[in-house]
């Protein structure tokens, strides 16, 4: 703040303060009476008159304590301009301490579990760690993947055993450090309407559903041609591009008929946000952790 | 010697004084802030938002976001751990009207950008407890069928470029394609994914 601006703020505060101290101390004095006294200020309503009393002296007196207080304040604390006040407080110097202060008390517990392996945290006797990392996923994951990792329509299922990507500590590590970024085109301008139908009809079988078997038979070239890179010729998918398995029972965005068609037309873009600027690597290890023991055998 | 009894039967006289004292906290407290660098001059690199983005930000203020989401980050730990770094003036000088609201009904929205995925985000916009189960965020289904015009978008720019805020004539040449044809949830969700992300000058924690 210029000089000009200080001076300006501390004007006006001290002026108001004292100017209302002024006040208060010029009314008293031009009080007409001094003590109690019987006479009325000279209006009546239904009967009820008002003594002309000067103000209480207890109230006079936190009158004059909230200046004080407001002096003193002042004094302790920034509001008179550039006058960054005697306890140097700042609201950001308080933040960076309660920072420090848990940095301090729990930096130690982050780094007790991050040196532990995932099969350890997993041991009962460092439930505190899953624990702490069931807490950073309440907060941050389960928004997309439901309390305790089941999944929405769209959103992986954490708990089945089954993976996008990869269900090792390091594929899930890579997920949370730097997120996922699905990427089926849709092919309804490849395949047409009717080949989007056979091709439907084809997953359907994949997966040993009912299905059109002269349909799924005339999709076949085609599943190899277009599908099969990222879904494998076997349609068991492939975690390196995130390509779901299709020859289960566990479908991401739907498995009915019209759903896996809505997916073959318009393709899928499912996204996973990075956590590294969110999470520590020390949380992104309990995170870790908390969803691989959320997949027992 | 002024007396108790003269200001107490002048209304007149008593307004006066009252309007002093009131004025003199605003000309205090928030007239030095009009020539201070750090509330002023935008934060290092901060880009304006794009056409989409802008609709999206008129969508959030006709649906009345602001009402339960604040986009103001306080600097707590407890806010900083949540949402990331404390929100600072400079990131709101382009802001018109500003948005940071008063009452968290949700969590703040100064950086969700990137926090989601736009795929969520339209869940969430659809029907709320589609994807949270335990939200009492209202549902905004209409979103999807309503389409922008774009008619009124470069006027939009022009009239926020009279305010300072630094938009260039090529993206007021270009507002109206921009936005013509896109439903109102896409406008909405791009500017969800712009909140925070229009500079990177606390992306590192």
């Amino acid at each position: 703040m210029s000089a000009f601006w200080s001076a300006w703020v501390i004007v006006l505060t001290l002026g108001v303060i004292f100017g209302c101290l002024w006040l208060l101390l010029a009314t008293r004095k031009g009080e007409p009476h001094k003590g109690l006294t019987e006479e009325t200020v000279g209006h009546s309503f239904d009967g009820i008159e008002e003594l002309d009393n000067p103000m209480p002296k207890w109230w006079l007196q936190m009158f004059i304590a909230t200046v004080i207080f407001g002096l003193f304040y002042l004094l302790l604390y920034p509001g008179l301009g550039n006058f960054k006040g005697l306890l140097g407080w700042t609201s950001q110097g308080q933040w960076e301490e309660e920072m420090a202060y848990a940095e301090q008390h729990y930096a130690p517990v982050f780094q007790r579990f991050a040196q532990l392996s995932v099969e350890e945290l997993k041991q009962p006797e460092n439930a505190e760690g899953l624990r702490i990392g069931q807490r950073l996923f309440a907060n941050n994951c389960s928004v997309c993947h439901g309390v305790g990792g089941v999944g929405a329509h769209g959103f992986p299922n954490l708990t089945n055993n089954d993976w996008l990507w990869g269900g090792s500590e390091d594929a899930i590590k890579h997920a949370l450090h730097s997120g996922r970024m699905g990427a089926m085109p849709g092919w309804a301008d490849v395949l047409g309407e009717d080949g989007i139908r056979d091709m439907t009809h084809y997953v359907l079988a994949l997966s040993n559903r009912e299905h059109d078997a002269d349909s799924a038979e005339r999709a076949q070239p085609q599943f190899a041609s277009l599908c099969a890179a990222c879904h494998m010729p076997d349609g068991t998918g492939m975690y390196a591009l995130g390509a779901p398995n299709l020859t289960n029972d566990i479908w991401l965005y739907g498995g009915s008929f019209e759903a896996i068609a809505h997916s073959l037309r318009h393709g899928r873009f499912g996204v996973m946000p990075a956590f590294s600027g969110l999470l520590s690597d020390d949380q992104i290890h309990l995170v870790t952790a908390y969803v691989m023991s959320l997949n027992t055998n | 010697m002024i007396k108790h009894e003269t200001i107490e039967k002048n209304a007149g006289l008593m307004a006066v004084l009252i309007i002093i004292v009131i004025s003199a906290g605003g000309l205090a407290e928030i007239v030095p802030l009009f020539f201070k660098d750090s509330t002023t001059q935008p934060i290092d690199g901060m880009r304006t938002y794009t056409a989409l983005e802008l609709e999206g930000r008129d969508i959030y203020i006709r649906e009345g976001c602001h009402v339960c989401h604040t986009q103001q980050i306080r600097p707590f730990r407890a806010e900083t751990e949540r949402y990331g770094h404390f929100s600072t003036a400079n990131e709101h000088v382009w802001e018109h009207p500003f948005l940071w609201g008063s009452k968290r009904t949700g969590p703040d929205l100064a950086r969700v950008g990137g926090r989601y995925s736009d795929d969520w985000q339209r869940a969430h916009l659809y029907n709320p407890r589609d994807v949270v189960p335990t939200s009492i965020m209202p549902a905004y289904p209409w979103l999807f069928d309503n389409v922008l015009t774009g008619d009124l978008t470069a006027r939009k720019m022009e009239v926020l470029r009279t305010l300072g805020v630094p938009y260039t004539d090529e993206q007021i040449a270009n507002a109206q394609s921009d936005v013509r044809g896109r439903t109102e949830v896409d406008a909405l969700v791009a500017y969800l994914q712009a909140l925070g992300r229009t500079h990177t000058n606390y992306d590192v924690r």
